[in-house]
């Protein structure tokens, strides 16, 4: 016996040794699954298989609550945008992917409020510091939806109209006075002076937010 | 006209050259086309997946079966790379060297019941007729030794392509295929050996009806007998180099005698690997699984029309080796693979002297029943 070399003792019983029973046994775990989900899967009863491919386009498994998706911008009661600009979320933004340039409305009603509002989802890291910032309850990323592929680059980047497309109106107070949205799911909805009433929170998704 | 009618050499070379385009040029790639798609469909239904299921034409999906033309048209229209320092001529002969060899053996494998020249639509017992058409390509007196002699040719596609492709890993891989194949090669000549004892003829028509069509009358019923299914599987798993005998192909260490091919050439080692099941297969029904053979066969061959009777004949050998051919692929999908040196251990040490041993316990058998 050359130096270095370890004699490992084989397992004992001669059935261990002939491999054949453990094949056959092998063979039969996989046959099983086979079956299984061969017959579950042709009689298109898929919740008897163990079967956990998600057929994607077709079948889509929901998001948690928290999942951030696409961004979007949340609207006063008057159907106005909330957002005033105030740049918190360019200036908290690694990727710089926010571009906002303000204005003054023109019947002056809104002090300030974005012209321009865009936001670039190829530069986004998807890191929520945004929505974290905004003091106004303005830009979210709850839309539980990806950035679509495109083909070309501008496409991806969200103008205002697209970001409001996606938005509704929000019933934190305006001002930092009251509820942060968050806070308001399972409390009574609030009221607006214009009488529709907008529960706060996320929108109706796949799934209902259970946020504490 | 006369040279036409049964027994003479036109006919024959016309119903020889009907059979080769349909059993070796349709039938074998056909359902080696189809296993690629089935492995992977089978295999992901194993594992709780679901596989390759979009593949369609237009409308028509059938759970993704026309996958393997996409595959084929993906191999057509890929690059067809020769490696700068490759030898062209050997690099392009391997693929054919590899593919050629499981179509020739088929030509003795019987794939269904005699047809009765000129008495198609008549009731013809088994064995009454005096103007037979075989199903089968050649009726050769050595038969299975011809599966021998050609089927050891193919180790020369795996071994060329592993010269010609002036590619270390392609060379292990080569080199592989050529010891692995040459052992497992003794295996299973000393198996089937076992069971030439048994029927006494190499011919595997006349095994075939010498069986019956119940699972009972079948060739592989008996202990020596069946200890030669074992061997003679095992050795044929390791004859086509797949799991768990896939040590010349190797993906996760040196991907194979085949690394430097593409496109169709890559297509033809592929495919003929799939080929090559499908005719071992055939080969194993008709020695230990009673070929076209099926329950109540004799009471229906002389009570329906002899074409009809072929055609079920043939239909309970395509089911039969269908199944077989699953079966490969449900060993394939199970079982890990062996070392190297394992592989040499199993086959010259353990699967060698079982087989010779086996021999003389047919022998035994035989002297005792006798």
């Amino acid at each position: 016996m050359a130096v270095g070399v370890k004699v490992v003792a084989r397992p004992g019983s001669l059935s261990q040794q002939l491999y054949l029973p453990a094949i056959a046994e092998g063979l039969g775990v996989t046959f099983r699954h086979f079956v299984k989900n061969f017959f579950g899967n042709i009689t298109g009863r898929r919740d008897k298989t163990d079967i956990v491919t998600v057929s994607y386009p077709e079948e889509k498994l929901p998001y948690p609550a928290r999942h951030r998706g696409l961004h979007r911008l949340m609207l006063r009661d008057d159907g106005q945008v909330r957002c005033v600009a105030c740049m918190m979320c360019p200036t908290v933004c690694p990727a710089h992917c926010i571009t906002i340039v303000p204005e003054e409305a023109a019947d002056g009603s809104i002090e300030k409020r974005p012209k321009i509002f865009e936001i670039d989802e190829l530069r986004c890291v998807v890191c929520g510091l945004c929505a974290e910032a905004c003091p106004c309850d303005a830009i979210r990323m709850d839309t539980l939806e990806h950035a679509k592929p495109t083909y070309r680059r501008v496409d991806a980047i969200l103008d205002k109209e697209e970001l409001i497309s996606r938005g509704i109106k929000s019933s934190a107070v305006q001002g930092g006075v009251g509820g942060f949205w968050r806070e308001k799911v399972g409390d009574e909805p609030q009221t607006p002076p214009s009488g529709e009433v907008v529960p706060a929170g996320p929108p109706a998704g796949p799934v209902e937010p259970k946020l504490p | 006209m006369s040279s036409f009618s049964y027994g003479h050499l036109g006919f024959t070379i016309v119903a020889a050259v009907i059979k080769i385009v349909f059993f070796m040029l349709v039938l074998g790639p056909g359902v080696a086309s189809i296993l690629t798609w089935l492995e992977r469909r089978q295999s992901a239904m194993m594992q709780d997946r679901l596989g390759p299921n979009r593949a369609n034409i237009g409308p028509v999906k059938a759970w993704g079966i026309t996958h393997f033309l996409a595959d084929a048209l993906k191999f057509l229209f890929k690059e067809d790379f020769v490696p700068p320092k490759a030898h062209k001529f050997l690099f392009a002969l391997a693929p054919i060297l590899a593919l050629a060899p499981a179509l020739i053996v088929a030509a003795i494998i019987p794939f269904g019941p005699s047809l009765c020249w000129g008495h198609l639509g008549e009731h013809v017992p088994l064995g009454a007729c005096s103007t037979p058409v075989r199903m089968q390509v050649a009726r050769l007196d050595v038969g299975i030794l011809f599966y021998f002699a050609i089927a050891s040719l193919s180790v020369y596609g795996a071994t060329l392509a592993g010269w010609a492709s002036y590619n270390k890993w392609a060379l292990m891989g080569g080199m592989r295929a050529s010891s692995q194949m040459m052992s497992y090669e003794v295996t299973m000549g000393m198996a089937v050996l076992t069971m030439f004892l048994a029927y006494g003829t190499l011919e595997p028509g006349a095994m075939v009806e010498q069986q019956g069509g119940w699972p009972w009358q079948w060739g592989i019923v008996g202990i020596p007998h069946f200890i030669s299914f074992v061997l003679f599987l095992t050795a044929a798993v390791a004859e086509t180099k797949r799991t768990p005998f896939d040590i010349p192909e190797g993906e996760p260490e040196i991907i194979g005698y085949f690394v430097e091919y593409s496109g169709l050439r890559f297509g033809m080692f592929f495919l003929g690997e799939f080929i090559e099941i499908v005719f071992s297969s055939g080969l194993m029904v008709s020695i230990f699984l009673g070929g076209w053979r099926f329950p109540y066969d004799a009471t229906l061959a002389a009570s329906i029309p002899n074409a009809l009777f072929v055609l079920i004949g043939f239909g309970a050998w395509f089911v039969k080796v269908f199944l077989f051919c699953s079966f490969q692929l449900l060993i394939r999908w199970s079982l890990p693979r062996f070392r190297p040196d394992q592989l040499m251990q199993l086959g010259w040490q353990r699967l060698l002297p079982v087989s010779i041993a086996n021999v003389l316990l047919m022998a035994g058998w035989l002297l005792i029943r006798k």
